[in-house]
């Protein structure tokens, strides 16, 4: 009869299964900058002692890589944002009631936007809007959206619906029910989906180049044309680092906007 | 019940009705009924009867069809939704806290949403854990999965009470947790309203549960038909219809073991020991009561376990007790929560409590059965000769 109800409520399973994937993250956290500084220092090594010739010199000359790997990131960065302001309002909005009948089709235009392959809407978009900056904005931002608005959707929906019935009984307008126990408890899922996206871009930024719109895209289109698979394989390791890089700071990210007591 | 003032107002349905769309027979079918001011009412009655649907009919989450409810007078639909519901209380099965938020945030999010200054909240928040008995300084900031499930029951309890709000609803508010927590939550809550006297509206499925809390029992039907409303001791002496007698079921006899408290029958002392005492005194006190075991008690008389007199031999003090919890029956609990408590130690008495889980006695296994011999002969012997006994079997 002793204790009536003494154990903290985390157990067995479930805790165990936190602690593991808790242990995932943290090795993802700790592991990924160790792997990109190796690989990032033996490409330096390989840069500074390679005998180039002319065009690999210029191409992979240090103030070129820099201009592009700024374009690259700037590109990842204002599509990722403008997914954010787009993807996360129209993910609230299509729980609300009134529009959730609209989800399933809001999430199929978004599927095909990203099913469709990307090269082809960038080069699409750039014939309609002009071979330039926003252009390839305009095109990333769609191709983004998806995982952000369907994991802002899945998130929202994944709320027990006898929480968000235990704050309204209480007194909390719809608004702050969404903001202050929806929208949290949602976080972890619409951080995942943001993750998602940060690395989609970063993979698709690689085409902007072909309309002119600069990024670490250009040493993998030059090595290609010109013959120089050292320019062609650094574009490719460059962009797959920065990849990672990002990809990372989404994970750090992930665990600093993670409400505590989940 | 005592003569605590009464902060519960009067509420009152009047001819309630609740249709879905698309289901033939409303779900709540013109209930009446009025709650007066400082009364438990419990809903009790098959699944699917309408409980939940009239009582959250009562805040509005739910709207009805037609019919007025009023609150102390004022009809609940002349008032805006959310101010209403800030001074309803509304407890939900499982405690319903939020994840992400403490202990502390979950009971101030209505004092706060009420716009009350930070000191006047915070002092709040201690209050309520104090009286739901969680030590405000271990639980305050803790999350709600670092609670087991009847400390979150409990927060539940207290966040419901936040804003001393007159009306409290509940539904099934302790179905979540295992039979011995249950009615040591039973227990808190009633010496709570003891001193609070709040108008109670309870949903249960566990008419033990009906009858321990109840100052009367609502037992509804289909459609929330009203099948009887009335005191526990009355349906269970005089089941209004065969409804409402095979839901009390058979055996009332040993039903009022639910009606008799703890309280009702003489408790017994038994050799108490504190913690770093020394183990010699403890011994000659067992000695003496002629026991093998004893209680050990807190700096604040709680007891916290039983203890083998041979397990304290040959140590110098008696050791801390394992654990932070509180052991036994509250004083207001039923023989039958006190049978439980005993089939479930292996000691043949149940520990009793006071309002602060003080020690205060033991009741034993044979002081019960006494007492159900005593009450069988005097139900027979009314039955034998009372006009209305002779109805019951
Ligand atoms: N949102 C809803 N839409 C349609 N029908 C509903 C809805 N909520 C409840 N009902 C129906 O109304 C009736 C009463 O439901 P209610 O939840 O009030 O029952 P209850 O007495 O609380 O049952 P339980 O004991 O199982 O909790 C049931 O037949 C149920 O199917
Ligand atoms: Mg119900």
């Amino acid at each position: 009869m002793t204790d009536t109800a003494a154990q903290p409520a985390p157990t067995g399973r479930a805790a165990r299964l936190r602690s593991s994937a808790n242990r995932e993250q943290l090795l993802l956290l700790a592991g990924i900058p160790v792997l990109v500084l190796v690989v990032l220092g033996g490409w330096v090594a390989w840069r500074l002692t390679a005998d180039l010739d002319d065009i690999e010199a210029r191409q992979l000359a240090w103030d070129a890589i820099g201009r592009l790997t700024w374009q690259h990131v700037r590109l990842t960065v204002v599509a990722t944002v403008l997914v954010l302001l787009i993807a996360v309002p129209l993910g609230i909005m299509l729980t609300r009631r009134g529009f959730s009948r609209a989800a399933p089709l809001v999430v199929g235009v978004a599927n095909i936007g990203q099913a469709a392959p990307a090269i082809g809407l960038v080069v699409l978009f750039a014939i309609w809007l002009g071979f330039d900056f926003w252009t390839a904005i305009v095109a990333f931002t769609l191709y983004g959206i998806l995982p952000v608005l369907r994991n802002t959707i899945v998130g929202l929906q994944g709320v027990d619906a006898t929480l968000v019935e235990a704050g309204r009984g209480m007194g909390m307008s719809a608004a702050e029910v969404l903001w202050r126990i929806e929208l949290p408890l949602a976080v972890p899922v619409i951080m995942a989906g943001v993750r998602t996206a940060l690395v989609l871009v970063v993979g698709v930024a690689s085409f902007a180049t072909f309309i002119d719109a600069g990024g670490l895209g250009a040493l993998i289109q030059t090595g290609i044309t010109l013959f120089r698979t050292s320019v062609l394989v650094s574009g490719g390791l460059l962009i797959a680092l920065l990849a990672l890089v990002v990809d990372w700071l989404g994970r750090v990210l992930e665990t600093a906007v993670r409400p505590k007591g989940l | 019940m005592t003569d605590q003032p009464i902060s519960g107002v009067d509420l009152e349905l009047v001819d309630v009705t609740k249709s879905y769309p698309g289901q033939e027979r409303p779900a709540v079918d013109g209930l009446t009924l009025h709650v007066p001011a400082g009364e438990i009412v419990m809903f009790i009655g098959p699944s699917g009867c309408g409980k939940t649907t009239s009582l959250k009919m009562i805040n509005r989450l739910i709207e009805p069809t037609s019919g007025t409810i009023t609150i102390g007078g004022d009809d609940v639909r002349k008032q805006k939704v959310d101010e209403l519901r800030r001074h309803i209380g509304y407890v939900i099965q499982g405690g319903s806290l939020f994840p992400h938020m403490t202990v502390a945030q979950n009971i101030a999010l209505v004092p706060k949403l009420l716009k009350w200054d930070d000191k006047r909240v915070e002092a709040r928040v201690d209050e309520l854990l104090d009286l739901v008995n969680l030590d405000p300084g271990r639980y305050r900031d803790r999350y709600p999965r670092e609670l087991s499930g009847g400390q979150q029951q409990r927060v539940g309890v207290a966040r419901g009470l936040a804003s001393d709000p007159p009306v409290v609803l509940m539904d099934e508010p302790f179905g979540a947790v295992d039979p011995i927590t249950r009615s040591r939550l039973q227990d808190e809550l009633m010496s709570i309203q003891s001193e609070l006297r709040k108008t109670i509206v309870c949903v249960t499925h566990d008419i033990d549960e009906a009858v321990k809390l109840g100052d009367r029992i609502c037992i509804l039907q289909e459609g929330a038909q009203v099948a009887q409303y009335d005191t526990p001791e009355h349906v269970l002496a005089a089941p209004a219809n065969r409804f409402v007698e095979d839901f009390v079921g058979a055996g009332s006899g040993l039903k009022q073991l639910t009606l008799t408290r703890v309280d009702d029958i003489e408790l017994r002392s038994w050799p108490t020991a504190s913690v770093g005492e020394p183990v010699a005194e403890v011994l000659a006190r067992a000695g003496q009561a002629g026991e093998s075991s004893v209680i050990v008690l807190d700096q604040r008389r709680r007891p916290r376990a039983w203890c083998w007199v041979r397990d304290l031999e040959g140590q110098d003090r008696v050791p801390p007790p394992a654990g932070d919890e509180v052991l036994g029956v509250d004083r207001r609990a039923t023989l039958n929560d006190a049978l439980d408590d005993m089939l479930s130690s292996s000691y043949g008495a149940a520990v009793v409590t006071g309002r602060r889980d003080e020690f205060l006695g033991v009741v034993d296994f044979a002081s019960v059965t006494r007492h159900i011999q005593e009450t069988a002969q005097q139900v027979e012997a009314s039955a034998g000769s009372g006009p209305d006994g002779t109805e019951r079997t």
